[in-house]
């Protein structure tokens, strides 16, 4: 009941919003407060200026400059709401409510993996400049890369594209096996299929992982039970729904069903 | 400036509730705004035991509104009086508990069950699009409709809202049927049916196919229905359906509504309630009303 606390939906100034790869873009505004709160997978509500469009857009944070007071996010054009997104420039402003969601949870370990499928890549940046000690970064796209030279600062960084246009040909999933890939801790963020695919992995080796998943969002604040995902239970259906909004985006390898 | 209405012998400090199952049961909201400056929260729908609801996608959007398939997903009526009623009862507002059930006896072991809760309202959602069994079956039958509102009825000792369905042909069928069946109030609408495909997949967005259709865009429905059922029954009305502002919520009390919910909006900005309450209060100030009840079914 705190009303010093009370969060609000914020309009914020556009900094810059450049294309960083073929329909992928790369927005900076200033927020002062969501600079400093953010946790490594976090994300913020993006809302339209349609009509229209009614729901936010969740996209993740991509990192966060605290002393400026800065905010990146790295997003695709997929559909009418992005399409807008990716018109406004710098100077213009944009609504944004966040940081919302329970971020990944650093382990400080020896040597982590970190693995990126497509546009799941962004919230690992922060994340990787976080984290102690040696970082493995597994980076998969369709075609071409992006953000690399800035994963480069913080770790040995492997890409796979599908179509063999940048690194190794093939999914992320077979890099990390051609080079061996070992750590402790896995964090990752990416497609479901390859979620799936790095849960088997894990669950073979006993490495925990942790998962940032994606789902359509209502609100993106816990109110509308729309996101879910499935998480095991001893129960007699063996499962329950939590909230990727809410409960997530991050979950334990473990518990999740994909 | 007066602000307050009375529905069916509850007083509320001013018109504005929040829709059931787009509030949560609050908590998620305390962080966004002072739930103390709202009439009433109505909490998600519960049943006698948790469901567990549809698989996702659950949402879509469309234009101007969206499309949820939720089915009710809740985990119980006793988790929900152990761990919500407690929290809610902090804050001076009214709260109203939204049931749901498959059955008769589901319906009336859940309200037998919230006799020992403090609340203050009971509202009877017989208007779920998103589950198979009951629900929607109930509130587009009139027969239905005023049957199960007499056994609900004979166990609450709290006030009680009927939810009624706009999938009718005839909704002041459905209203006089539920007024017959001894409700206190109603309220209306719930979600239109609705569905959304993916042209390139040619399927379906939700996994269930259809769903829920509610947003700025029913509006239009909404009104015409309030205002159909004012000229039909003798209860007060909560009006609801594309709420976002004010003067939308000013235009739903023109129709007849004493009550008004905001619904989708709450997901549009966390804080949609405050800006319908200010709202309200602004058009009252602009416009010379003193008492907000001037407004109920002013229409010229
Ligand atoms: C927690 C979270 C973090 C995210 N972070 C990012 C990010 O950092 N960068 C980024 O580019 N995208 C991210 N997304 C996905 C992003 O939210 C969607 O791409 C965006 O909402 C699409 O909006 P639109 O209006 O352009 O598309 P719409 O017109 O709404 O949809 C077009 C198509 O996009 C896809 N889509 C829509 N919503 C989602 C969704 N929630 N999840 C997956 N696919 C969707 C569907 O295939 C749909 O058919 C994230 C999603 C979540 C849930
Ligand atoms: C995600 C979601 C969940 C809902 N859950 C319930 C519910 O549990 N019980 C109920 O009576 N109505 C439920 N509704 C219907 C709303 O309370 C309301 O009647 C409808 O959304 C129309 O109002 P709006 O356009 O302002 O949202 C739900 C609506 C949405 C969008
Ligand atoms: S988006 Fe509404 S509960 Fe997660």
């Amino acid at each position: 009941m705190c009303q010093d606390n009370i969060k609000s939906k914020k309009t914020v100034s556009i900094i810059a919003n450049e294309e960083i790869a073929a329909g992928v873009y790369q927005m900076v505004f200033r927020e002062q407060e969501i600079a400093e709160r953010t946790k490594p997978g976090q994300f913020v509500n993006v809302y339209c200026q349609a009509d229209s469009r009614i729901l936010p857009r969740p996209i993740s944070i991509c990192q966060v400059e605290p002393r400026a007071g800065l905010v990146t996010i790295v997003y695709m054009v997929v559909g009418q709401g992005t399409k807008e997104f990716s018109n406004l420039q710098a100077g213009q402003t944009i609504d944004v409510l966040g940081p919302l969601g329970n971020g990944f949870s650093p382990v400080a370990c020896e040597e982590s993996i970190l693995v990126g499928g497509g546009v799941g890549t962004p919230p690992l940046l922060e994340l990787v400049k976080q984290l102690p000690g040696t970082k493995h970064v597994f980076l998969g796209f369709r075609t071409g890369s992006y953000l690399v030279d800035a994963f480069k600062q913080y770790a040995q960084v492997y890409i796979a594209t599908d179509d063999g246009s940048v690194g190794q040909q093939g999914t992320v999933i077979d890099l990390m096996n051609a080079v061996g890939a070992k750590g402790q801790q896995v964090y990752a963020c990416g497609p479901k299929p390859m979620l799936a695919a790095l849960k088997t992995w894990t669950n073979e080796r006993d490495i925990p992982a942790q998962l940032s998943l994606e789902e359509r969002m209502g609100c993106g604040i816990g109110a509308c039970v729309g996101c879910v995902c499935k998480v095991k239970t001893d129960t007699e259906s063996g499962f329950t729904y939590k909230k990727v909004c809410k409960d997530g985006p991050v979950f334990d390898a473990k518990e999740v069903i994909l | 400036m007066h602000t307050s209405v009375t529905i069916a012998g509850v007083t509320f400090d001013n018109p504005v509730m929040t829709a059931s199952g787009t509030f949560g049961s609050g908590k998620e909201y305390a962080e966004y705004m002072d739930l103390n400056g709202l009439g009433g929260i109505i909490v998600k729908g519960v049943a006698s035991k948790e469901w567990l609801g549809n698989p996702a996608p659950r949402i879509a959007e469309t234009y101007g509104g969206m499309l949820n398939a939720v089915g009710l997903q809740n985990p119980g009526v006793d988790v929900f009086m152990e761990e919500d009623i407690p929290f809610l009862r902090q804050y001076n507002t009214n709260i109203v508990v939204n049931i749901a059930g498959k059955t008769v006896e589901e319906y009336v072991d859940v309200t037998k069950r919230l006799q020992q809760a403090d609340i203050d309202m009971i509202e009877l959602n017989i208007s779920c699009p998103n589950v198979k069994e009951g629900g929607v079956a109930f509130g587009t039958d009139a027969g239905m409709a005023e049957y199960i509102t007499k056994e609900v009825k004979k166990h609450a000792k709290q006030p009680l809202i009927v939810k009624l369905s706009p999938n009718v042909t005839d909704i002041t069928e459905i209203a006089k049927a539920v007024e017959a069946g001894g409700a206190d109030a109603v309220s209306l609408i719930n979600t239109l049916l609705g569905m959304k495909i993916d042209i390139y997949k040619r399927r379906p967005v939700l996994a269930n196919r259809v769903g829920g259709f509610s947003g700025p865009a029913i509006k239009p429905v909404a009104v015409r229905m309030v205002h159909q059922v004012y000229k039909s029954i003798q209860l007060p009305i909560i009006g609801l359906g594309g709420i976002c502002t004010g003067e939308d919520a000013v235009e739903f009390m023109l129709a007849g509504a004493t009550g008004v919910a905001v619904g989708t909006a709450n997901f549009m900005n966390p804080r949609a309630t405050v800006d319908v309450i200010e709202g309200i209060e602004r058009f009252m100030d602009e416009t010379g009303v003193e008492d907000v009840r001037e407004l109920i079914g002013a229409l010229e």
